[in-house]
């Protein structure tokens, strides 16, 4: 790679020990990613990326809607506060509240802040940042470029980075935290990773990581996400004696592409509902006026003619049901296909086309057009979608403190969908963009801080002997037959997360799951790979596996754990939200004496003053306690 | 529905390799990046191919399928006879690393020359006010994933890597283009690009807009109208006279 730019791949000749010291690390290149290292870079500390991909292609991508955030442009009534109620009300009330403050104060300035790197976001009439309507969101306040906000967000993130020439390590994965003394929970001493194409080992010593990994769908058999997200940041923190939080809460988004079988899975996005569409069963009914739950029925059109007054009369007609949140949508369509009312495909309808003209879904759902014409031969003009619910998102992660995302060992931070607490147990759509921008940023600035506090002679040094048990840790597939493929062992995972940790739970299979997992865990012990170092697919899954693994088995232990059902975690044995014990408690987990364990901790109470903004809404969410489903 | 697919598969790296034969069932629905995949899972674990979305979104699974750049995931089998044999092979215009991944960094190097955007201040009340009619052209360009197929497929460096010193290549034009179009930007690109940016070796025959999977117009709506800007910038008789009177530029 040529001097000049600072985007590296890896080395062609390779040295036996590549060594790199940073004041910052951040792994992962999303969203989050780019903005904590831009701010860590811009607060002065040395920073570099390192992440799995080529720069540009993490998830972020793939986020189509929009980005929350109560500007006011559409609707001046709008401001952070009732922003803060929709989040938190959709998150059931379990979402760390200085989180979803800080997040709903601090959006509108990360969406102007990306205007001024160049984002080119859709336009009001008087000039300003257009907003769309969104589920859960009780004002139009997505800020968004069509139906493809993601690649937008990432790529002005992205050449504000390179133009800054932060570091990049691009194709470069972490294989573990180092640790003081190489023992966990001591303060972060750097991370070691290998480079994709070569498969040569690189070191990081830093005294601060940020790690802004994404997510878990990997795991799951039907996911809208991408290969790389297989915990790698929630498995890194735990290993490294951090906590993790709220992992029972696994949001499936409720409009997935279900056919072809090839495509299933992926994203159709709630833009679609947000300009005009509608779920339809196989009778043609519009169902999900059936499925309006006691906690949002005073928010909730009731009749066909209220809730398509709505789209231009937000005054006095009230929302339609299909703009539930995330969780209540996804829930109702399973319940109709499992009625027996789903489309060919075992799915259910979703139709704009008879809705609005042509012109209009092709001029604001442009690759929602481009998607279906060209994977499932259908027109979104002329006919409906058929969608069905799909692994999406995690809510559950590392733990961390609200105002700096540090998580709880030293040195160690954390932003983005691998953190937990900004969503409670459901997210709303449209509030991850600004959750990736809004703790990226003070992931970074903290992370600046703390290391740049500690003087050269005071940081942490990484302990040869950890460095030696990741390298033999890493090169074992090797060793062993290749018979024991990873890529079978990965199939059987995503089958009994799919089957048995999926959108309903019961305790009889959360138990059998847990005891699936354990033999999947020994399966993958010994698998083995066929071939050398050198950019092998099937070496990197055998690695990527047991983070899954891990990961996998947190989220099956929580949901054993809650008995009850709220957001992103439903048990058909304890079908109602129980507000007494469940709901004032969050599930950690962390790794002690070479165990995963279970601890509940009170939920942090908010002030009184964020307290009456429930108290005075129309529905609060004090009567949370009738069942949410 | 279902069949047995012929593959031809290049396997190999920076030292050399060759085509290998597969046989792999495929079923309705299915792209070639699905074949692909099972290859790997079924018989070659260790084949190296990048992706990532699988969607489109992404543009890492570029490869050239029987000869063409294309992305593999959204390259459906039912275009192709199930009697047909497919070939697939790494993009030609950029360095084999192994199999059908290649060495980009080409582009990654190529893009850190593009001076960065540079807007205007903000109106009085902390807004920026622009027309839709304005961003439009920019959004154009903006749905471009990367996936760099214009770059594989433009004759100016497909079969010249003495050409890579000076020209950026399309996917580049369409980033300079979508700066110097943007209505808030105030940085002026113009010399950039006919000196060190090599846009006028581009002699316009659309064949990076044509494998654009994004339907981006690169030569008609990027290439063209920079090409003007660059012309009218350089050799109009006024604005070189008014030059000559206020300051000299390095390319005078």
């Amino acid at each position: 790679m040529s001097e000049s730019s600072n985007v590296h791949t890896a080395p062609i000749h390779a040295t036996a020990a590549e060594v790199h010291d940073y004041d910052v690390i951040v792994v992962g290149a999303g969203g989050a990613g780019l903005r904590a290292a831009i701010e860590a870079h811009e607060s002065g500390a040395r920073t570099a990326i390192v992440c799995k991909s080529l720069l540009g292609k993490a998830h972020t991508v793939m986020a189509e809607g929009g980005l929350a955030a109560a500007m006011g442009n559409v609707w001046p009534e709008d401001n952070w506060k009732v922003h803060f109620r929709d989040t938190m009300r959709g998150g059931k009330m379990l979402n760390n509240w200085r989180m979803a403050q800080l997040h709903a104060q601090e959006a509108p300035d990360r969406v102007e802040e990306l205007e001024d790197w160049g984002a080119a976001f859709d336009r009001t009439e008087d000039g300003r940042i257009l907003q769309r309507d969104f589920g859960g969101h009780r004002y139009a306040r997505l800020a968004h470029v069509g139906d493809r906000t993601g690649l937008e967000m990432i790529r002005t993130l992205q050449n504000r980075a390179v133009s800054s020439r932060i570091d990049v390590f691009m194709e470069c994965t972490v294989l573990r935290l180092l640790t003081e003394n190489g023992q966990p929970g001591n303060r972060v001493a750097g991370a070691y990773a290998y480079w994709r194409e070569s498969g040569t080992f690189v070191q990081f010593n830093a005294p601060a990581i940020v790690l802004a990994t994404g997510g878990i769908g990997k795991s799951f058999k039907v996911t809208s996400n991408s290969w790389e997200y297989t915990g790698d940041g929630h498995s890194l923190a735990l290993e490294a004696g951090a906590d993790l939080m709220d992992m029972e809460f696994v949001q499936f988004h409720p409009t997935g592409m279900v056919w072809p079988p090839s495509v299933k899975g992926i994203l159709v996005t709630e833009g679609v509902r947000g300009d005009g569409g509608i779920l339809k069963n196989s009778e043609g009914k519009r169902f999900m006026f059936d499925y309006i739950p006691e906690v949002f029925a005073s928010d909730t059109a009731d009749t066909i003619e209220e809730a398509d007054r709505w789209y231009e009369d937000k005054k006095t007609a009230r929302r339609p049901p299909e703009l539930l949140p995330r969780d209540e949508v996804a829930r109702a369509i399973n319940s109709e296909i499992k009625a027996g009312r789903g489309s060919p495909h075992g799915g259910i309808f979703l139709d704009i086309a008879s809705r609005r003209p042509a012109e209009y879904i092709q001029r604001r759902l442009p690759s929602m057009y481009h998607q279906f014409k060209e994977l499932a031969d259908v027109d979104i003009t002329k006919e409906a979608m058929e969608i069905g619910p799909t692994c999406h998102y995690v809510m559950g992660g590392i733990r961390v403190d609200a105002d700096t995302a540090a998580a709880t060992i030293p040195g160690l931070f954390a932003a983005g969908e691998c953190a937990a607490g900004m969503h409670g147990s459901n997210r709303l759509g449209g509030n991850s963009l600004g959750d990736l921008l809004v703790f990226g940023r003070r992931a970074g600035g903290a992370a600046a801080e703390y290391a740049q506090a500690l003087p050269p002679g005071k940081r942490p040094q990484a302990d040869d002997k950890q460095v030696k048990d990741v390298i033999a840790d890493a090169l074992a597939p090797f060793e062993r037959d290749p018979a024991q493929n990873p890529y079978t062992v990965h199939a059987k995972l995503q089958n009994t997360m799919n089957d048995l940790v999926g959108i309903i739970r019961t305790e009889a299979e959360l138990e059998r799951a847990l005891k699936e997992l354990a033999v999947l865990n020994e399966e993958a012990a010994v698998v083995g790979v066929e071939g050398h170092r050198q950019f092998n697919p099937g070496w990197h899954l055998a690695i990527d596996l047991r983070n899954m693994l891990r990961v996998s088995e947190c989220i099956a232990m929580a949901a054993l754990a809650r008995h009850e059902s709220r957001g992103g975690h439903t048990r058909e044995d304890y079908p109602a939200a129980d507000p007494v014990v469940f709901g004032k408690l969050n599930h950690v987990l962390r790794i002690r004496g070479g165990e995963l364990q279970l601890f509940a901790e009170p939920l942090p109470q908010m002030p009184d003053e964020l307290a009456e903004l429930f108290d005075a809404a129309p529905a609060g969410a004090a009567d949370e306690k009738k069942a949410s489903s | 529905m279902g069949y047995d697919l012929s593959m031809r598969v290049w396997r190999g790296d920076a030292g050399g390799g060759d085509l290998r034969d597969y046989s792999v069932p495929v079923e309705e629905g299915e792209v070639v990046l699905d074949a692909i995949h099972r290859i790997q899972q079924t018989q070659s674990g260790d084949l190296a191919v990048r992706w990532n979305c699988k969607a489109g979104k992404c543009g890492s699974c570029s490869m050239e399928i029987n000869g063409k750049p294309r992305l593999a995931c959204m390259t459906r089998l039912s275009t192709f006879e199930p009697t047909e044999t497919i070939t697939v092979t790494p993009l030609r215009t950029f360095p084999v690393i192994r199999d059908l991944v290649t060495d980009v960094s080409f582009n990654y190097e190529m893009a850190s020359r593009v001076p960065a955007f540079a807007p205007r201040p903000r109106e009085k009340d902390g807004t920026h006010r622009v027309q839709q009619i304005d961003i439009d052209r920019v959004q154009e360009f903006h749905k471009c994933i990367e996936c760099f197929l214009c770059q594989t497929v433009c004759h100016v460096i497909r079969d010249h890597d003495e050409n890579k010193q000076e020209f950026a290549g399309p996917r580049m034009f369409v980033k300079y283009a979508e700066l110097e179009m943007h209505p808030l930007d105030t940085n002026d690109r113009r010399d950039l690009l006919r000196e060190k940016a090599g846009l006028g070796m581009c002699n316009i025959t659309k064949c990076c807009t044509e494998v654009c999977p994004e339907h981006i117009k690169i030569t008609d709506n990027a290439i063209i109208p920079l090409k003007e800007r660059v012309v009218d910038n350089s050799y109009d008789p006024l604005v070189w006279l008014g030059r000559k009177i206020r300051r000299r530029s390095k390319s005078d």
